[in-house]
């Protein structure tokens, strides 16, 4: 009954949206709260972070950034840290290059990064700072390069600034392997760039050749123009096309049979044979089509590089996003911020409010609220007082801590499940393609029929079964078959991100088009994730005095009611007590006011509570003035609106559906409920480390895709192991990184998109493989027949790329569902 | 007609000059990023500092 009845008691999603007024937000565009709207000001702010970057940009004359016509979209939310651990020793060796003159330059990882503005901002702002020469932003990937002259400005300086404008900074730990791989993408490069090069001017040649068929030409120019051909062809085959041989040779040694197999294949086959007929003075030469196909294949093996690039990227990005720093308490009492990386066993460090513990540790002293979220999954606070062991990765709510180190870096928890996230990512064995499963079987097709051919030609007329064996080799080289998968998967990719789908593999499209196992996290996922005023019983002239005291808690519980009534105005509040597990006591207008739990209320007032059963998965409040309990709320972590419809859609696709969870069982059971789902499908308590072994046992019991969709570090485990692994909209980034889709939309709809997406990717994949395969019988056809005319041959191959590329280009895969 | 074999030779040198030029923007890293100067043409450069390039 529980969840029935909390479905009717839940206000609609309609209920908060009627409190913001029609003002919005200088800054970022949003609604102004009614109750920070300034009558009669010419500029309205959302938040004091929008406020603050406002007057950053202002006093420096930087307004045209509010012509640029894309406002942010998203509150400015500083994390106000000093970022001192920027300055420290430890800090420039790990990140910071030295370049000659005294400079110095770092990369830097960025928060809150999305659009043009973010561009203009993040270039311009850090050179207002004396001493900051340049900053640069990729993107794609959200990283800033930053030059500066480190006499003249600390680091620290230059992080404050962009901070202070939402964009938190943080160390890039890949700095490494980025070099490598910029190598590798430009060789890729300039192979495309030189194999277009010679394929446009091959054509030319080519063109005056077949003008001047059937000898129209004389012969002076044929030869020239032929030798020409061979002159031309030799480096594109030598220097840009030689990568399909290295793969051929590597593919025959490991004896996995590839597609570079067949195209080596038809290269080698057909350069050779256009070569001797050069030298001859005879015969067909294929080199127009050759130069060609090496530079299609060339483009369709770069399309799909850049897809896996983006899945290896974020790996490190993950990295990046542990918290780099922590502040220490030294031998004299006085505290300092290091790196992450500099703290030890025994050392002891101080974590206030707001802040992320940077090392596994036990409390020695304080007493407080901790989110453990990103480790357990578990969305209510949990508090923990000395001798308490806590773990890296959590955030402090409430108080500050003492905390002595235990483990750091590399040991600590979070530091091994990422590292578990890095393992299983490798260990995930790559969906082999359809197009290079079917390699084997055309290598030996094409082979036969060659053979088949030249039998054939040899008992019928002897002096032209070479001929036509060679023309068959020729004309089925695969191009457009090699290129099908790839360019209808990087057509479906861009069209996805368009609509707010972004995908970094074309495997993850393939495995996504047959239904299977889907995992769903709760808490993010199916659930806003946030602390939301659910249930709320009680006369409206409460909610200004519940508000006076909740206005400075950052207790999540206070957030709940904070954004449940933004257009009620609090009044000062006096004398405020908070106590820990317990709630908020304090003076507003005169009046003695207590909010809390059940039993603290109830120890300090009298009155019967409003009769109301909450459902278990709430979190009770009481509000008491004057001594008599007024009104009773329910705090929790509401069902996404949209969450019941898109699993129903998913599962009418053959989907099975699970939920998978950290959170306690029963609230887990009653959510799963409110879903349609069993209870069998619904785990709940599940730590980390238990999600991924959940997700491993059902990749090994079942031969179908394991998808697992997750919000937090706490998933990115189970993500990586996952067949696919999903990332929701607002989820923690180091998930994100792991994932190999990401949603920007919220809800579970973008999920129904994405799956329905691919199954047309699938479509058009297949239709492109059966397009290229007709061209190739109708070619080998011709060939066997020995009436395939080299001009056909050079038309034919051509031809059956570009309906390749048409028939991706057209296809309607992902279409937009809205921003 | 037998200016072709003086043209041809000349195309040929072009080609080859471009391939270069493309070798060279490629190597120089013109081509590392190819989402973000697109959205900074958009920007006015007034705010700009010269080029202080190392």
């Amino acid at each position: 009954m529980q969840a029935t009845e909390r479905a009717a008691l839940a206000p609609p999603a309609g209920a908060r949206a009627e409190a913001p007024s029609e003002v919005t937000c200088t800054h970022c565009g949003l609604p102004v709260p009614s109750g920070l709207v300034e009558p009669g000001a010419p500029h309205q702010f959302c938040c004091t972070g929008c406020q603050a970057a406002y007057e950053i940009l202002h006093e420096h004359g930087l307004d045209q950034y509010y012509r640029l016509g894309a406002p942010r979209g998203a509150s400015v939310s500083p994390t106000g840290r000093a970022y001192e651990e920027f300055d420290h020793e430890a800090f420039q060796k790990l990140y910071i290059r030295p370049l000659p003159g005294g400079r110095a330059q770092v990369d830097l990882y960025l928060e809150g990064v999305h659009c043009a503005s973010c561009v203009w901002l993040v270039e311009r702002v850090p050179l207002l700072l004396p001493g900051v020469a340049r900053a640069e932003l990729e993107i794609r990937r959200s990283l800033a390069r930053v030059e500066w002259d480190p006499a003249t400005v600390p680091l620290s300086r230059v992080a404050r600034m962009l901070d202070s404008l939402g964009y938190p900074p943080h160390p890039f730990r890949g700095v490494q392997r980025e070099a490598i791989r910029r190598r590798e993408d430009r060789a890729m490069l300039v192979r495309i760039g030189v194999a277009g090069a010679i394929a446009g001017n091959i054509m030319l040649a080519a063109f005056a050749l077949y003008a001047g068929w059937g000898g129209r030409m004389e012969h002076q120019w044929q030869l020239f123009f032929r030798w020409l051909s061979l002159l031309l062809v030799t480096p594109a085959l030598f220097w840009p096309g030689r990568i399909f041989f290295s793969g051929a040779w590597s593919a025959l040694r490991t004896r996995t049979l590839h597609m570079d197999v067949p195209v080596a294949l038809g290269l080698a086959v057909g350069y050779t044979q256009g070569a001797i007929n050069t030298i001859r003075d005879s015969g067909p030469i294929y080199f127009d089509g050759l130069a060609l196909l090496i530079f299609l294949l060339l483009v369709g093996r770069y399309l799909q590089q850049r897809g896996q690039r983006a899945a290896a990227d974020g790996a490190e990005l993950l990295y990046s996003l542990t918290p780099s720093s922590a502040r220490v308490i030294e031998p004299g009492g006085a505290t300092r911020m290091v790196p992450a990386e500099a703290l030890l066993p025994d050392m002891e460090f101080e974590v206030r409010p707001g802040e992320t513990l940077a090392a596994d540790g036990v409390i020695t002293a304080g007493r407080s609220q901790l989110d453990t979220a990103l480790l357990t999954g578990e969305s209510r606070p949990v508090s923990a007082g000395v001798g308490a062991g806590v773990f890296a990765g959590t955030v402090n709510l409430s108080s500050p801590i003492l905390v002595r180190v235990e483990r750091a870096g590399e040991s600590s928890r979070v530091a091994r499940l990422l590292q578990q996230v890095e393992e299983s990512g490798r260990r995930r064995a790559p969906v082999v393609q359809t197009a290079n499963r079917m390699a084997a079987w055309f290598v030996a097709v094409v082979l036969a029929l060659a053979a088949i051919t030249f039998v054939i030609w040899e008992l019928r007329d002897p002096s032209r079964a070479v001929d036509n064996a060679i023309a068959l080799l020729i004309v089925t080289c695969p191009c457009a078959l090699a290129l099908s998968t790839p360019l209808a998967v990087s057509v479906a990719i861009g069209r996805a991100a368009r609509a707010g789908i972004f995908i970094k593999g074309g495997d993850a499209l393939e495995t996504l088009a047959r239904p299977g196992r889907l995992l769903l996290d709760k808490t993010g996922t199916v659930t806003a994730g946030q602390t939301a005023l659910v249930h709320w019983e009680g006369p409206d002239w409460v909610k200004p005095l519940v508000l006076a005291l909740e206005a400075e808690s950052t207790h999540p519980i206070a957030a709940g009611f904070r954004t449940a009534w933004p257009g009620v105005a609090a009044p000062p509040a006096g004398r405020t007590v908070h106590a820990l597990g317990g709630g908020i006591s304090g003076w507003v207008q005169g009046r003695s006011v207590v909010v809390g739990a059940p039993a603290f209320v109830r120890a300090r007032a009298d009155g019967e509570s409003p009769a109301v059963t909450l459902p278990s998965d709430l979190t009770p409040v009481l509000v008491a003035v004057d001594g008599t309990i007024v009104a009773a709320a329910g705090l929790g972590d509401p069902v996404r609106p949209d969450a019941a419809r898109s699993i129903a859609a998913l599962r009418s696709r053959g989907w099975d559906v699970a939920l998978l969870s950290g959170d306690a069982p029963m609230v887990v059971a009653s959510v799963g409920r409110a879903l349609g789902l069993a209870d069998e499908a619904c785990t709940g308590g599940a730590a980390p480390e238990d999600k991924l072994r959940v997700v491993e046992a059902a990749r090994r019991d079942t031969r179908r895709a394991v998808v697992m969709v997750g919000d937090g570090v706490n998933d990115a485990g189970a993500i990586a192991a996952a067949s696919v692994g999903v990332g929701v909209h607002g989820g923690a980034e180091a998930c994100l990184a792991t994932a190999d889709v990401y949603l920007t939309r919220p809800g579970l709809a973008p999920l129904v998109e994405l799956v329905r997406g691919a199954e047309r990717t699938m479509r058009v994949i297949r239709r492109n493989l059966a397009f290229s395969l007709l061209y190739n019988i109708v070619g080998a056809g011709l060939a066997m027949a020995g009436v395939l005319d080299p001009l056909i041959a050079a038309l034919m191959m051509p031809a059956s790329s570009l309906t390749v590329v048409m028939s991706s280009w057209r296809a309607r895969t992902f279409e937009g569902g809205g921003a | 007609m037998s200016v072709i074999y003086i043209v041809v030779p000349l195309a040929l040198l072009v080609v080859g000059a471009a391939v270069a030029a493309f070798v060279w923007a490629t190597n120089r890293g013109q081509f590392d990023d190819l989402d973000t100067p697109a959205v900074r043409m958009l920007h006015d450069d007034e705010q700009r500092r010269p080029p202080t390039g190392p």
